[in-house]
């Protein structure tokens, strides 16, 4: 698999594997639909996802992309369908099985008063893993936070907030990332590290979801969902 | 728990916010009464008590704002703690920073307002068994107008009749202090409430901010 930062185009058009019957894998979707007011905003979305895939949701502005992953992670409860990873239904997962699963969301959970390290701290107290401070400053530095680690997210870039969430992919063991939208405010530079990242992370077994409005060239090729 | 303290800590201004309404409100009593010391006297379990009501009640309309906001909200319900052992850290938290200040101020405000001997102690032990369940119902109260245009307002319509009995046992209990020793029964009551909404109110709550987020 090609894991530099200009790997494969991604641009093939690939079965939305809607409505069929989909074979065992570790996360699996089975007939989601999701109704917002009286609109629908999707229907019938069936796939499952073996480990070391990668599915990318595509759609224009408010076909439901941000309220699929969020269904996927069990924030949300779907009008119709399941989601099981595991076997395990979604929104009824034991305590270990919830932190195989990492999200990071739209509005990406970083706390403005804290610094980078400390944000990373109370992410991985939260997730009930023991922070170790050693691995915790090499995330940050990767994520190209050095030297920033100490000063309040409130003076951050828009930029260097986003990496401060990425950077909670480094420290976490987790076997599903659900990510929305990711590139966002993020440089050319970080977008080759994430990129990077994913593709490392796919090749050790891991399962991503992700969305983005962005190209989306150079990471290993996707399953693509089109939600329109 | 740790993380909300911390980041209270980090907003100390909050604190001394709910702290100095807390003071400015009770002596807003003697102000509007005059100077008539034995009248300010049977007030003063009310002005204490409807204060402390109040200074709970602002300080909570934001206890999950500003994590709904950020996200951080859905990153807890995704933790592999239970939701309920979640919201009950974070009202915990709310209270250690934000209740027990007035607690342990009470008994300076209730002597400037006449109270004396033991009333004082029946008044801080009043306050120690009802804010928490007052947090505990203002938390619900939060979690349920997350969103919510002018969540503030509705909350404080929502929450404040769900107030009543411990307010009316908190100062019935500095009341009958004054005139009586029979204070136990009311202190024993508000116990009861107490703990009754410990485990109850958590699984009320994150309920609650179960569907605010769905």
């Amino acid at each position: 698999m090609d894991t530099g930062p200009v790997g494969r185009a991604t641009t093939a058009p690939s079965p939305p594997h809607a409505g069929k019957a989909a074979p065992r894998g570790e996360l699996e979707i089975a007939g989601l639909s999701c109704r917002r007011g009286d609109q629908t905003l999707f229907s019938g979305v069936s796939l499952s996802l073996a480990s070391g895939e990668l599915l990318f949701v595509r759609g224009r502005n408010g076909s439901g992309k941000t309220t699929l992953l969020r269904i996927l992670c069990g924030l949300t409860e779907p009008a119709t369908g399941e989601v099981r990873w595991r076997g395990q239904p979604i929104r009824r997962l034991e305590e270990a099985a919830r932190r195989e699963l990492l999200y990071v969301g739209h509005r990406d959970a970083v706390k403005e008063e804290l610094t980078p390290l400390e944000n990373l701290d109370i992410h991985q107290g939260l997730r009930g893993e023991r922070g170790d401070l050693e691995r915790q400053l090499d995330a940050l530095e990767e994520a190209g936070l050095g030297g920033r680690e100490d000063i309040p997210v409130r003076y951050l870039s828009q930029g260097q907030r986003r990496r401060t969430a990425l950077a909670r992919l480094l420290v976490s063991p987790a076997r599903l990332w659900i990510l929305d939208e990711p590139l966002t405010a993020l440089d050319r530079s970080a977008v080759a590290w994430l990129f990077e990242r994913i593709a490392a992370y796919l090749r050790e077994g891991g399962i991503v979801v992700t969305t983005s409005h962005q190209s989306i060239d150079g990471l290993p090729e996707p399953r693509i969902l089109d939600l329109d | 728990m740790r993380r909300d303290l911390s980041l209270i800590v980090t907003r100390r201004q909050d604190v001394l916010t709910v702290v100095a309404f807390f003071i400015l409100v009770i002596t807003l009593f003697p102000l509007a009464l005059g100077p008539d010391p034995q009248k300010l006297r049977t007030l003063a379990p009310a002005g204490v008590w409807v204060a402390a009501a109040l200074a709970s009640l602002i300080s909570l309309d934001r206890l999950f704002a500003d994590d709904w906001r950020d996200g951080s909200l859905e990153q807890l319900l995704l933790a592999p703690e239970p939701l309920t052992v979640v919201a009950l850290a974070k009202v915990a938290a709310h209270w250690l920073a934000l209740g027990l200040p007035l607690v342990v101020l009470s008994p300076a405000l209730g002597y400037a307002l006449g109270l004396e001997g033991a009333e004082l102690g029946v008044l801080a032990v009043s306050l120690l068994l009802g804010t928490p369940v007052l947090s505990l119902l203002g938390a619900v109260g939060a979690a349920l107008t997350l969103g919510v245009r002018a969540g503030g307002a509705l909350m404080a319509l929502l929450i404040l009749p769900l107030y009543v009995p411990v307010l009316v046992l908190g100062a019935g209990a500095v009341t009958e202090a004054m005139y009586s020793s029979a204070f136990y029964a009311h202190l024993s009551l508000l116990g009861a409430l107490l703990a009754a909404a410990l485990p109850l109110l958590p699984l009320a709550i994150a309920g609650a901010l179960r569907i605010a987020l769905d």
